[in-house]
């Protein structure tokens, strides 16, 4: 079985640390991530950009309606995600907006750039 | 989870917000911040014992509030209010408070409380240090280090200038529309002050100034929480990004200055670049640019060119005109210079920059880049005496060290061999 573990925390929090914090809690965090990485068992790691950076495409009635910061409700649930490499961000909300198409349901896909990308290690999923 | 470091950060991420709504409350700074500073406090003896709250600011607003009357009603001697400990339940009148807490009231509170640093009778080094102090947290030794002065001289900076706002009756009511709109634009740029402080130190001043960047950067993003479909303040903060990004290549190990285009590219910071290009990306959506945009947008060329000769120089050239279109100004002019400079020679930007001679004759900068101009042009002579009137209006040891550095190679060479480079 796959997992995908998201995390949470208070980003002016995190963006309080020092450089030396951050970059310790990052060495920390890559010690767990070689462990499962060796056994090829770890998938692809992100790190995001802070919420300022990021764009919220909504589904409206008619064309969805482009927003500037996170996704804010508490409404809705994460269903899903995917990584997508693009030029711009006119291009990542293209692709959004193609699923928005494809997907019947409302809902909202919140696009955030990736800050650090570990690729996967695994080589043959489990199931 | 509540050690002390985690703690010192949560507090120092809630404090903007639970300072400006404490100051709503009390009306005086002073008491906003001595209750901020006793509910930190409480904090940190009342959290390793009961775990972190659900929402530490929401927390901090309250026993502050609390601490604060508790003060004021001691001063008048009555009875003190019970404290937090003897409170059954602080989670609901934590949700009570988060609720009346709404958007708006959170947003205009923390905009006033960025504003009032920005009073325009307060001086601009008066504006920094008020900022970094009651917004940002730092402490006076910590400001007094970034500004190279005394303690003692830092804190009487910022007395004076807290009594200045005193004096200067805020107003406490939610702002109208333009006159938020003016709030934001001052605010932005005190946030870019703060950040030039920073940037503008040079040689063994750099690490000491480093945090005011990173102050500002945060303040910035601040602002930007607040106000998150503002195509400027996306600018702002991807100014200050890009530029930001380049500070590990900026000095050499002996503290001169590398310009732009001898930097090592691969010191720059790469996550605070993307971060940069991101926001400016999304600004660039909106189609309403302004100066903040426009100058991220040349930084990010910078940053998006693998080397120096890759720079898109056309490109900068035409946001250098359209800024000067906006903003006229003979530093913007002398800008596009640089750029011209690259596209069609020394000559074309020497004929640009001469009539700006008599505005910028006290600029640095100016008679740097006219040294420089007038060496590759192969007029030894004239980039001589342009290199000694920039080395007497140096702003840094560190500035003045790179034009003599240029003066020397012009003199042992005997005029024009290797072009010289302007821009930084």
């Amino acid at each position: 079985m796959l997992y995908a573990v998201l995390c949470y925390n208070d980003e002016n929090a995190v963006g309080a640390w020092t450089k030396e914090e951050d970059d310790a809690c990052m060495a920390q965090l890559a010690i767990v991530q070689d462990k499962v990485a060796a056994k090829n068992r770890l998938g692809p790691v992100a790190r995001l950009l802070p919420t300022t950076s990021a764009t919220t495409l909504r589904k409206g009635r008619e064309e969805p309606l482009v927003i500037d910061g996170p996704f804010a409700e508490t409404k809705e649930q994460l269903l899903g995600f995917y990584m997508v490499d693009c030029d711009t961000l006119d291009e990542a909300l293209d692709f959004a907006r193609d699923l928005a198409k494809a997907n019947p349901g409302g809902g909202s896909y919140e696009i955030r750039p990736v800050r650090t990308y570990r690729p996967s290690r695994i080589k043959a999923a489990g199931s | 989870m509540t050690d002390i470091r985690w703690i010192d950060a949560a507090l120092s991420a809630a404090r903007p917000q639970a300072v400006a709504a404490l100051l709503r409350y009390f009306r005086d700074l002073d008491t906003a911040e001595e209750a901020f500073q006793e509910a930190c406090l409480r904090a940190l003896n009342n959290w390793p014992k009961n775990g972190p709250p659900r929402d530490p600011t929401a927390w901090l607003i309250f026993v502050g509030r609390n601490s604060g009357i508790d003060q004021v009603r001691r001063l008048s001697r009555q009875t003190e209010l019970p404290d937090e400990e003897k409170l059954s339940d602080l989670d609901d009148h934590e949700a009570d408070i988060v609720e009346r807490l709404d958007n708006a009231d959170y947003r205009d509170d923390v905009l006033r409380l960025l504003f009032i640093c920005c009073h325009p009778e307060l001086p601009a080094t008066q504006q920094i240090a008020l900022a970094l102090r009651i917004v940002s947290g730092l402490s006076v030794k910590q400001i007094a280090r970034a500004f190279l002065v005394g303690e003692s001289a830092m804190e009487q900076r910022i007395t004076r200038a807290k009594a200045r706002i005193a004096k200067a009756d805020v107003p406490f009511e939610a702002p109208g529309a333009p006159e938020r709109a003016e709030r934001v634009s001052m605010v932005a740029a005190m946030i870019y002050l703060v950040f030039n402080e920073g940037y503008s130190a040079s040689g063994e001043t750099t690490g000491m100034r480093a945090p005011l960047c990173e102050e500002s950067i945060r303040l910035a993003r601040l602002l930007l929480r607040l106000f998150p479909a503002d195509p400027e303040i996306m600018g702002l903060t991807a100014l200050l990004l890009l530029q930001h990004a380049r500070t590990a290549a900026r000095f050499d190990q002996q503290g001169q200055i590398v310009l732009l285009e001898d930097q090592d590219r691969s010191l720059w910071n790469r996550s605070t670049i993307a971060e940069g290009l991101a926001m400016i990306d999304k600004a660039v959506r909106h189609r309403h640019p302004g100066p903040y945009q426009i100058q991220a947008a040349v930084a990010a060329l910078h940053a998006r060119a693998a080397t120096a000769e890759d720079t898109d120089w056309a490109e900068i050239e035409q946001l250098y005109a359209a800024l000067e279109k906006m903003r006229p100004s003979p530093v913007v002019t002398l800008n596009r210079a640089v750029a011209v400079s690259k596209l069609h020679g020394p000559g074309a930007a020497l004929a640009m920059i001469e009539p700006l001679a008599e505005k910028l004759d006290g600029y640095f900068y100016f008679h740097g880049v006219r040294g420089a101009l007038l060496m590759q042009g192969g007029y030894g002579r004239e980039a001589c005496e342009a290199f000694g009137k920039a080395i007497s209006l140096a702003n840094t040891p560190a500035e003045a060290a790179h034009i003599r550095l240029q003066l020397d190679r012009l003199q042992k060479d005997g005029g024009a061999q290797k072009p010289a480079k302007a821009a930084s």
